[in-house]
C-alpha cells in the first residue's frame, strides 16, 4: 500500500463521517431502534428480574443485528444515487481498501453507537454486571463483521430499486454463527462459565470478514455499476 | 455500426514524432445492453493532445461507450490499449491517467464545494498543485466555497464537479456531456479546460449533442448510429 493509498483511505473515512455527522438522524436511527426494541421487552414478556435476565443476551444481540440490517442501505446507497461510487471504482487506488474505509466509516457511526449504549441496556433487562465485560467484547468483536459480511450484500443489491428484502435474505443466514457465538459467550458469562472459547471463535470470525469482505464487496460493486 | 469522421491531422502533431504513437487504441470493441446491441467492430485510435467528440441520437450509446472506456461497463468483445499494453493486463497504470466525469456529478451535496475539492485532491496519486480556491476561482466559484452544495443551482454543482478536473495531472479525460447544464460563461470555462489540457500533452474524450468549437483546435468526430 502506497502513502497515496493511505491519504486515499484517510481521506474517504473522513469524508463518510462528516457526512454522516451533518445527516445525524443516519446515527441516531439504528440506536433508536436498538433501544426501542430492547426496552419494549419489559413490557411485552415480563418486568422480573429473572426472565429478563435469562432473555437478556439474546435480545440485546438481536436488536444489535436488526438495528445494523436496518442501517447497512446507507453504506452504497447515496454514493450510488450520486455517481461517487463510480468514481471510486475508477480511482487508481485499489477499491478493496475503499471499501475498507467505507465500511470502518460505517461501523464507527452505526456499531460502535450500539456499543455505546449497550450497558444501559443491559441494566435495563437486569443482565448481571459481570456479564457486562463480555457483552462489550461480544459487540466489539461481533457487530464489525455485521458491517463487514453486509457490505458484500449491499454492495450486490444496491443496484435496485427495492434490494431491501432481498438484503435481508442474503445477509441473515451470514449473521447467524455470529449472533450464536455472541449470545452464548454473554449467557455463559452470566452464568459464570469460561467465555474464552466464543470470543476466540468471533475474533476469527472477525479477522476472516475483515481479509475477505472488502475484497468481495469490491467485486459485487463492479457488477451493480455495470 | 459506427464510423468515424476522419480529422484533419493536428498542426503540431508532424513537429513531434513522439505524438504518432497512439497513447489509447480501441480495437473491434462491442457492447451490449440488455438485449440490445448498442455498437459493435467499433474501433478507434488517439494520440496525445488530440480530443474527440461522441456523436449520435439518444439511446445510440455514448455513455455505455464512455463507460466501457472507463471499465464500469463490460465490453462483450474487443480490446482498449493505454500506451501499448491492454488495459485488462494493466489496469492500476490506466486508471492513475483516467479522470472521468459521468453525467451524474459525483459530488456530495451535503459537503461545501471546497470540502469536495480537497476531497477529490486527496483521492489522485498525482494531484495539481492548484490550490482550492485557485480551482474554485477558476470554474467561477469563488463566491460559494463554503456553502453546501445541496444549496447551489444545478449549473454551479456542474461546475463543482468539473473542479475536479483541476485537481488531478491525469492524462485521459473522459466527460460525459461536460456542457449540460452550464451557462454561457461555464461552457467557455470547460472550453478553456480541454483547451489547456491539450496544451499539457492531455487527451479527452466526450460526449455532447450540441456542436462544440474549440477555436483552431480540430475536434477528432465519432458518430455512433444504429
Amino acid at each position: 500500500m502506497t502513502s497515496t493509498t493511505v491519504d486515499a483511505f484517510r481521506a474517504l473515512l473522513y469524508r463518510d463521517l462528516r457526512l454522516a455527522f451533518r445527516h445525524r438522524s443516519q446515527i441516531a436511527n439504528p440506536v433508536i431502534f436498538f433501544v426501542i426494541v430492547v426496552s419494549l421487552f419489559p413490557l411485552g414478556v415480563s418486568p422480573q428480574s429473572d426472565t429478563l435476565q435469562l432473555i437478556a443476551p439474546g435480545v440485546i444481540w438481536v436488536a444489535a443485528l436488526l438495528a445494523t440490517l436496518l442501517s447497512l442501505e446507507s453504506l452504497f446507497r447515496a454514493d450510488f444515487d450520486d455517481g461517487s461510487l463510480e468514481l471510486l471504482i475508477t480511482s487508481p487506488h485499489p477499491t478493496t481498501v475503499l471499501m475498507l474505509a467505507k465500511i470502518v466509516a460505517h461501523w464507527l457511526t452505526t456499531g460502535l453507537p450500539l456499543l455505546i449504549v449497550a450497558p444501559l441496556l443491559a441494566l435495563l433487562l437486569s443482565l448481571p454486571t459481570s456479564a457486562l465485560p463480555t457483552l462489550l467484547v461480544t459487540l466489539a468483536l461481533g457487530t464489525p463483521v455485521l458491517s463487514l459480511v453486509g457490505s458484500i450484500g449491499v454492495a450486490l443489491t444496491v443496484g435496485l430499486r427495492r434490494g431491501g428484502a432481498l438484503l435481508s435474505l442474503l445477509i441473515l443466514p451470514l449473521y447467524i454463527p455470529v449472533l450464536i457465538f455472541a449470545a452464548h459467550a454473554v449467557d455463559s458469562a452470566a452464568a459464570g462459565l469460561p467465555v474464552a472459547g466464543q470470543l476466540y471463535l468471533l475474533a476469527s470470525l472477525l479477522m476472516l470478514a475483515l481479509s475477505l469482505c472488502p475484497l468481495t464487496a469490491a467485486a459485487c460493486l463492479r457488477i451493480s455499476v455495470n | 455500426m459506427a464510423k468515424p469522421i476522419p480529422s484533419k491531422p493536428s498542426s503540431n502533431a508532424a513537429a513531434n514524432a513522439d505524438l504518432d504513437i497512439a497513447e489509447l487504441s480501441v480495437i473491434g470493441l462491442e457492447c451490449w445492453r440488455g438485449e440490445r446491441r448498442l455498437f459493435r467492430d467499433l474501433s478507434f485510435q488517439l494520440r496525445r493532445t488530440e480530443i474527440m467528440q461522441i456523436r449520435g441520437e439518444n439511446g445510440a450509446g455514448k455513455t455505455t461507450l464512455l463507460r466501457t472506456l472507463c471499465g464500469l461497463c463490460l465490453a462483450e468483445h474487443g480490446q482498449i490499449i493505454w500506451r501499448g499494453t491492454p488495459v485488462s493486463e494493466n489496469r492500476s497504470a490506466f486508471l492513475s491517467q483516467l479522470h472521468y466525469i459521468g453525467h451524474l456529478d459525483g459530488v456530495k451535496l451535503d459537503l461545501t464545494a471546497s470540502e469536495n475539492v480537497d476531497f477529490s485532491r486527496a483521492m489522485q496519486i498525482s494531484p495539481s498543485d492548484e490550490s482550492t480556491s485557485e480551482i474554485l476561482g477558476r470554474v467561477g466559484l469563488s463566491g460559494v466555497g463554503n456553502a453546501i452544495v445541496r444549496t447551489l443551482s444545478a449549473g454551479q454543482k456542474r461546475r463543482v464537479a468539473l473542479s475536479r478536473l483541476l485537481t488531478t495531472r491525469a492524462a485521459f479525460w473522459v466527460l460525459d456531456e461536460p456542457f449540460t447544464s452550464l451557462d454561457r460563461d461555464g461552457e467557455a470555462i470547460v472550453r478553456e479546460l480541454l483547451l489547456e489540457h491539450l496544451r499539457r500533452d492531455g487527451l479527452v474524450v466526450f460526449s455532447s449533442h450540441q456542436t462544440v468549437a474549440l477555436g483552431e483546435t480540430p475536434i477528432v468526430e465519432f458518430e455512433l448510429s444504429q
